[in-house]
């Protein structure tokens, strides 16, 4: 991969804390609200049959969120559509998740289906957007959503083809999965921590899935003001890909409280990247530019101390 | 077909390798479905991953490339067309006579061929590489020459018969193992359904319901198979049916102006290419190797017919009138050589002192017919729609001026396997515009500038008007320092030669 150069080494990265104790980082993430206050759990008031039972985890659900995509699940296929900005990063998000993956586990960069044998998970999976890319590349996939909407689009869409046929998938929460014990070898949610309840917790239950020797990535909206402009304003309001509203800007992370959040829940990133749109071309590339979408790819830390 | 068994390969219940049958067959198709060990008689199509419509040079090279790339050579390829060629396997033998229908391959072609292990069998039939090339027109006003040597390189290009360029990709495709079937015949009709967005529950995946879902194109052939494909490439040429029936719509026009090609013999081997701009179009003069050259002689379609027509020494004696004192005489220097008329245009070129203005060696025999076809230009204004995309002369075609047809296609093929092979690595639909809109986007822009320059010339060397003769000239010394052409022919294919009219 040509970016790989520049994913071993992100330009933040030198900036980071390599310990822990940086204080002011920390004060700085207790003072977000998203990221460390815990939010009263409006699911319990909801309809849908989400926490039937007791969870060790609290809920990650934040149910205004939910209401938004439920609302526009018949899209999720749907190019042009409100999710054309995802379907528009897809070839470069799952580059860096290919080669990230590859290097991890050993798999041959040059196979068809280098995933093969791997058991992957995609948190907040939505219409199956990202779900059905990694099953053509040979995983063995679970796709979860909290919205019961999508996971139906989902499963329709994936069986008209047999090489995705094979997703599970399954309307539940990440923190359901793992009070049944679930590991998976990858587990992977894009754009999703921005719309939950508590991404602290969120990411401790996606630590929590991942199996001994397993990996992470996770993809997020940067909360910097040229986040805001770029992907609020022009996708919301200029462009109308995203219906007004889908985004809030203080629920963002920037990538220093993202790896912050994921450190305490014992995943090391090891590589992250950005994302550029270039309007002219209309793509999206990799770079070391983690100003507006950036993803980022952990392993998870020795287990013996978190068992 | 209604079982899957291959899940891991895709939607092809057909995992045997099918050997390349010859054409005396026509139950080809059918046979194949029962080696592949599927004893229920089918009613229903094979699936593929590509259907290549058109086994010309640029499809076969197309199943050739994407059969060497470690991404794609997985991929069930199905090529249709029913040239009896594709059935034989044998190299063409080097005592047969030179076609007369040739291409001129440029650098970048040879290391397309290389890279897909077809240049080994080109190697071993006849081709002829030339380091030399020689320009000039009737006006007398300058010629230009050019050595390989000047531009650090062995050699400017290498003159191949098309049947050479045909088996040597056959042969390479049939000796991968790979995983292709030749259906030796034509496709008659194609449909594609819109994605379903239906919610209905429809849990099978025979090759009819992911059909009606849009999942795969269905192609309908002459002799009565149909089969399906995750992608239809159109390779079928310049009187495209995949292009028809996609309904892209394509610009072009024809030109009044016939091209003559035809093989002919010296009495001494011919090592340069040469090309002399006459009052109605170029002649040129291209080595095919051992004492043969090739012509292309472009002309209106009246003076065509009694070319084709006259007798052989008529037809000889015109040729090599043509490449002498015909229509004007010889030019006294090389206008890049001196400080005259053009010298604003020079640039930093060097022209080594020796290479004089020289006449091309006579042409003795005539070694095979005059084919007469008439020059247009069509380009299709799109590439490629839901599943289907078009390459080659499907895509666009030029006339033969600057041999630059062929190139072009091969420039398509090497790019859309390219483009099938990133989506693959990122787990794409290979059939999804929006991958397939990645080479529509690479391919356009170059191929409408190299139309665009070849129409430029074409335009400026058939008018015979005064005044023009002189701007002409400069255009055609100056064409590699002055854009647009400047920016369009240099970084051509090869991007070494500095003449465009044989890259
Ligand atoms: C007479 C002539 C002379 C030329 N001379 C030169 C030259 O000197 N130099 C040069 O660079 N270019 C030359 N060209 C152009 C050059 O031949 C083309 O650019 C080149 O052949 C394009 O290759 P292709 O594979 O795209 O199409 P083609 O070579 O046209 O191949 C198309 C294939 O599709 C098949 N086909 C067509 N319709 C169907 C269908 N419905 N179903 C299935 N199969 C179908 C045909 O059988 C054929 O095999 C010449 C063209 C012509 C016609
Ligand atoms: C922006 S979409 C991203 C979809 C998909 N991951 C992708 O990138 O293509 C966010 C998805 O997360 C889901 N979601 C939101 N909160 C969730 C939660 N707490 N648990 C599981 N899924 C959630 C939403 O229903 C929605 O489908």
């Amino acid at each position: 991969m040509a970016s790989s150069k520049l994913l071993s080494q992100p330009r933040w990265f030198r900036f980071l804390p390599r310990n822990l104790s940086n204080a002011r980082l920390f004060s700085e993430l207790a003072s977000q609200p998203p990221v460390s206050e815990p939010q009263n759990n409006i699911e319990s008031k909801s309809n849908n049959n989400f926490s039937s039972k007791a969870s060790s985890t609290p809920s990650s659900l934040k149910e205004p969120e939910l209401a938004k995509f439920s609302a526009i699940a018949d899209t999720w296929w749907d190019y042009e559509g409100p999710f054309k900005p995802l379907h528009k990063m897809n070839p470069t998000r799952l580059a860096f998740i290919r080669s990230t993956l590859c290097r991890h586990f050993g798999k041959d960069p040059l196979s068809p289906r280098p995933f093969e044998g791997l058991r992957v998970i995609d948190v907040g999976c939505g219409g199956g957007i990202l779900s059905e890319p990694l099953a053509r590349m040979g995983a063995t996939v679970t796709g979860i959503d909290a919205v019961e909407k999508n996971i139906k689009i989902a499963r329709l869409h994936a069986n008209l083809d047999p090489t995705t046929s094979t997703i599970e998938y399954c309307c539940t929460t990440a923190e359901k999965l793992v009070d049944e014990q679930r590991k998976f070898d990858a587990v992977i949610s894009l754009e999703v921590i921005e719309h939950v309840a508590n991404p602290a917790e969120f990411c401790k239950s996606l630590s929590s899935l991942i199996d001994h020797g397993g990996a992470t990535v996770v993809s997020t909206i940067n909360r910097s003001m040229r986040a805001y402009a770029t992907a609020i304003v022009a996708a919301e309001y200029l462009l109308q890909w995203l219906p007004k509203g889908t985004h809030q800007w203080s629920s963002f992370l920037t990538p220093e409280e993202l790896t912050m959040i994921l450190k305490r829940a014992s995943i090391d990133v090891k590589e992250m990247a950005g994302f550029v749109f270039n309007p002219i071309s209309g793509r999206w590339s990799l770079s070391d530019d983690i100003s507006v979408n950036f993803i980022a790819f952990g392993t998870k830390e020795n287990e013996s101390e978190t068992v | 077909m209604n079982r899957i068994v291959a899940r891991k390969f895709g939607p092809n219940v057909c995992r045997l390798r099918i050997p390349w049958r010859p054409f005396s067959t026509d139950v080809a198709a059918k046979s194949s479905t029962s080696n592949a060990g599927n004893p229920e008689q089918e009613t229903e199509g094979e699936q593929y991953d590509v259907a290549i419509v058109g086994g010309g040079m640029v499809g076969l090279a197309l199943a050739c490339s994407l059969a060497s790339r470690p991404l794609t050579k997985h991929l069930n390829i199905a090529i249709i067309d029913s040239n009896p060629a594709l059935g034989r396997k044998h190299l063409i033998k080097k005592d047969d006579l030179p076609d007369p229908r040739v291409s001129t391959v440029t650098p970048a072609t040879i290391s397309f061929f290389r890279d897909i292990g077809a240049w080994q069998y080109v190697d071993k039939q006849r081709h002829a590489y030339f380091d030399k090339m020689q320009v000039w027109d009737y006006t007398g006003l300058g010629f230009t020459k050019y050595n390989a040597r000047d531009a650090n390189k062995e050699v400017l290009g290498c003159v191949v018969e098309n049947k050479v360029l045909l088996s040597s990709l056959l042969s390479r495709v049939q000796d991968i193992d790979v995983q292709n079937k030749i259906y030796p015949s034509r496709l008659n009709s194609m449909s594609i359904l819109p994605n379903s967005s239906s919610l209905e529950v429809d849990s099978t995946s025979s090759a009819t319901s992911l059909f009606t879902h849009g999942r795969l194109a269905k192609l309908e052939l002459e002799d009565g198979n149909s089969l399906y494909a995750k992608l239809v490439v159109g390779a079928d040429g310049g009187k495209s049916r995949v292009r028809e029936l996609a309904g892209f719509r394509t610009t072009g026009w024809n030109y009044s102006q016939n091209a003559i090609i035809c093989t002919v013999e010296h009495a001494i081997e011919n090592h340069c290419a040469w090309q002399r701009f006459l009052p109605a179009g170029p002649i040129a003069l291209l080595p095919i190797g051992d004492k043969f050259s090739n012509i292309v002689w472009t002309m209106n379609p009246k003076e065509s017919s009694e070319f084709k027509s006259m007798s052989e020494d008529d037809f000889l004696k015109a040729v090599n009138h043509a490449l002498d004192y015909g229509y004007g005489p010889h030019p006294k220097s090389s206008v890049m050589g001196n400080a005259g008329i053009f010298s604003w245009l020079k640039g930093n070129i060097t022209v080594s002192a020796k290479d004089c203005f020289e006449v091309p060696p006579k042409v003795v025999k005539l070694a095979s017919e005059r084919m007469a076809f008439p020059l247009s230009l069509r380009h299709a204004n799109d590439y490629t729609s839901k599943r289907v995309v078009l390459i080659g002369d499907a895509a666009h075609t030029v006339h033969p001026l600057a041999g630059q047809g062929v190139n072009l296609g091969f420039g398509d093929a090497s790019t859309l396997s390219n483009v099938i092979s990133e989506g693959i690595a990122v787990g794409t639909d290979i059939g999804e515009v929006s991958l397939l809109k990645k080479y529509e986007a690479d391919r356009k822009p170059a191929n409408v500038m190299m139309m665009a320059v070849l129409d430029g010339f074409q335009k400026a060397y058939s008018v015979d008007f005064g005044p023009l003769n002189i701007l002409r000239a400069a255009a055609f010394h100056g064409a590699q320092y002055i854009s647009p052409l400047k920016t369009s022919i240099i970084s051509y294919a090869s991007g070494e030669q500095r003449l465009p009219l044989f890259s």
